[in-house]
């Protein structure tokens, strides 16, 4: 019994000191990156172009391509991804095709980034003749997170009572009106924060945005040309390596996890509104019934 | 696979199906049919576009990157070790090592982390504590790995290269920030599938006279088990397909690490790396390194069915 005891406790300490390890680890990149980079984040940073000749090192065209790309991504992949997942959750019934579309989604979300930058780069930029631009970046993301807006659509459409249905398909409504007045203003909150989170995806992806979208540092005139996301200018400001450029990478990383850290709060603050929507209506309207 | 629908999968508990299946709703009108049909039309378009991105993304890697597999010799691709575009020599087989390599210790230190945390999530902590931990977890998750690569530049490798020498941009490195990397993925599906195991088990444990440690290790890990081993060959797939956090920290040599404070390169690393000025063969053999990768993944996912396809707790 002693002997147990013993090795108890040291399994208890295993666990409490790697989960310290966990929430370790996450606190020393912040402070690391935070305390490194919040000093250089001014005003003229944020507001300024980037022309390291003239001695501006401002990212004011990287927060508009960065803008830029999430509004186009998600402007081609929402609409497409909202509108398959009412068909996976309201209209499909079991069988091959059905079958097919599981398995298309489940090897997209499998699929590394860089591989959909070199498809993107074969297909978009090369073959489609876009070249480096907006329109080809766009592209290339949006069939990235198609597979994470199609889920979590789903799941805020699963979680629309049955009861919402029954209700509008019994006052004689068709299946459409059902979908488009009663399941979908309920399913808002989820799906907003199911965008959201892809925001940060498009905010943090740098492989395929870096083959397709390109690195200029002006800001994209037209869809077709090219731009630099905050993640690229990132990645370009580190590999480059010069020292006197640390100081900029520190705050545009900064930038970045302070981007990551409200985009995190939204998507719960959204996720925890639909919770309280639904289990107060939800009861009303079971009260009613 | 991500991670929604893995933990919906091990979760197990779908809240009741809830398809439309309203065959009976009321005839409508003409005009009114048009419309229906034309939304369904449009819905199942819609839902088509995944099937068509993967069969074009496939298509054009594989008819891309094929030929020059051939074209170079299957043994001299895959197995060659130079790699060398100008004398046409494409050999990638430091590249398969260096991402196994790098692959395979990170899995091992993140699953290691990452499932001693998943349980104290799922089975120690206090509430509170929890409520803490979660959150910081999925920070972490949502971290750009392009940070994550920034941080390993400024951190890790100064650090190695303090202790260990030799520069600092090595496997090591690599090894390093990508356990931090797939750390989120690890702890959510575990800790998730860890709670879809039946109370009753543990109660069953604990009446026998188990105590908590051997109840968590002895039944209910082992009753997880699907859902962890989902868990981990995510991360994999996680890791081996990272890229420019890796370019960043490996050094980029392209050579068969010796010790881990060698400097390698990733498959991935190669591709990001070369593309943009690539041309000819040259760019064929980085399709190929993309087949390569693409069959790694596919493999991955294979497995990871098998997994998910397994009942939780059985």
């Amino acid at each position: 019994m002693k002997k147990a005891c013993v090795y108890d406790k040291m399994i208890y300490f295993l666990i409490w000191f790697f989960a310290a390890a966990t929430v370790g680890i996450l606190a020393w990149i912040l402070v690391n990156i935070v305390s490194g980079g919040i000093k250089h984040i001014n005003w003229e940073f944020i507001s300024s172009m980037y022309k390291p000749g003239l001695d501006l090192h401002g990212i004011f065209p990287m927060i508009i391509s960065t803008l830029y790309l999430i509004l186009l991504s998600l402007g081609i992949s929402a609409p497409v991804g909202i509108c398959a997942a009412i068909y996976l959750v309201e209209y499909s019934k079991p069988g091959k095709i059905l079958k097919l579309i599981r398995f298309a989604t489940e090897t997209l979300s499998g699929i590394p980034s860089i591989i959909y930058g070199l498809f993107g780069y074969i297909f978009f930029v090369i073959t489609m003749r876009l070249s480096w631009s907006l329109l080809a970046g766009s592209l290339t993301l949006s069939i990235m997170v198609l597979p994470a807006v199609i889920r979590t659509t789903e799941e805020a459409l699963k979680s629309v009572p049955l009861a919402y249905r029954e209700g509008s398909l019994a006052l004689g409504a068709t299946r459409l009106q059902t979908v488009v007045k009663v399941i979908l203003p309920s399913a808002i909150p989820g799906i907003l924060s199911a965008v959201i989170l892809n925001i940060g995806r498009i905010v943090g992806e740098t492989a395929a945005v870096y083959l397709t979208f390109g690195y200029a540092t002006r800001i994209p005139s037209t869809i077709m040309k090219s731009g630099r996301t905050l993640a690229v200018h990132l990645y370009l400001l580190a590999k480059e390596g010069a020292s006197a450029e640390r100081e900029y990478a520190y705050a545009t990383a900064t930038i970045l996890v302070i981007i990551v850290a409200v985009i995190n709060i939204l998507a719960a603050r959204t996720a925890a509104g639909i919770k309280k929507h639904f289990t107060s209506d939800a009861y009303t309207e079971g009260g009613n019934r | 696979m991500d991670v929604i629908s893995i933990k919906a999968a091990v979760a197990k508990d779908n809240a009741a199906k809830i398809t439309g299946s309203s065959n009976t709703h009321a005839k409508p009108k003409k005009i009114r049919n048009v419309f229906e049909r034309a939304a369904e039309a449009i819905f199942f378009i819609s839902a088509s576009t995944a099937i068509l991105s993967v069969a074009a993304i496939s298509v054009y890697i594989f008819t891309q990157g094929a030929p020059a597999i051939f074209e170079i010799g299957i043994k001299d691709f895959l197995f060659g070790t130079t790699w060398m575009p100008s004398a046409e020599e494409f050999g990638i087989f430091p590249m398969i090592v260096a991402s196994v390599c790098g692959t395979v210790g990170a899995t091992v230190i993140g699953t290691v982390i990452g499932l001693f945390t998943a349980i104290f999530l799922a089975e120690i902590a206090p509430r509170w504590l929890a409520s803490i931990v979660r959150p910081a977890v999925e920070l972490l998750a949502g971290i750009p790995s392009v940070v994550y690569g920034f941080f390993g530049l400024v951190v890790i490798i100064p650090l190695i290269d303090r202790h260990l020498g030799g520069g600092g941009d090595s496997l090591l490195a690599v090894i390093i920030i990508l356990a931090i990397m797939i750390l989120p993925t690890i702890i959510s599906i575990s800790e998730t599938s860890i709670r879809a195991v039946p109370l009753a088990y543990r109660e069953g444990s604990l009446a026998l006279g188990a105590t908590h440690v051997q109840t968590i290790f002895k039944v209910v890990l082992p009753a997880a088990r699907s859902g962890i081993m989902a868990s981990i060959v995510l991360g994999v797939g996680r890791a081996i397909g990272e890229t420019m956090a890796v370019i960043l920290i490996s050094g980029n040599t392209v050579q068969i690490p010796n010790a881990l404070t060698d400097r390698v390169r990733t498959l991935t690393a190669n591709i990001a790396l070369e593309m943009p000025y690539a041309s000819g063969l040259h760019s064929k053999a980085l399709f190929a390194t993309g087949v390569v990768l693409f069959v790694f993944i596919m493999t991955l996912n294979l497995i990871l069915n098998v997994f998910i396809n397994r009942k939780v707790g059985e």
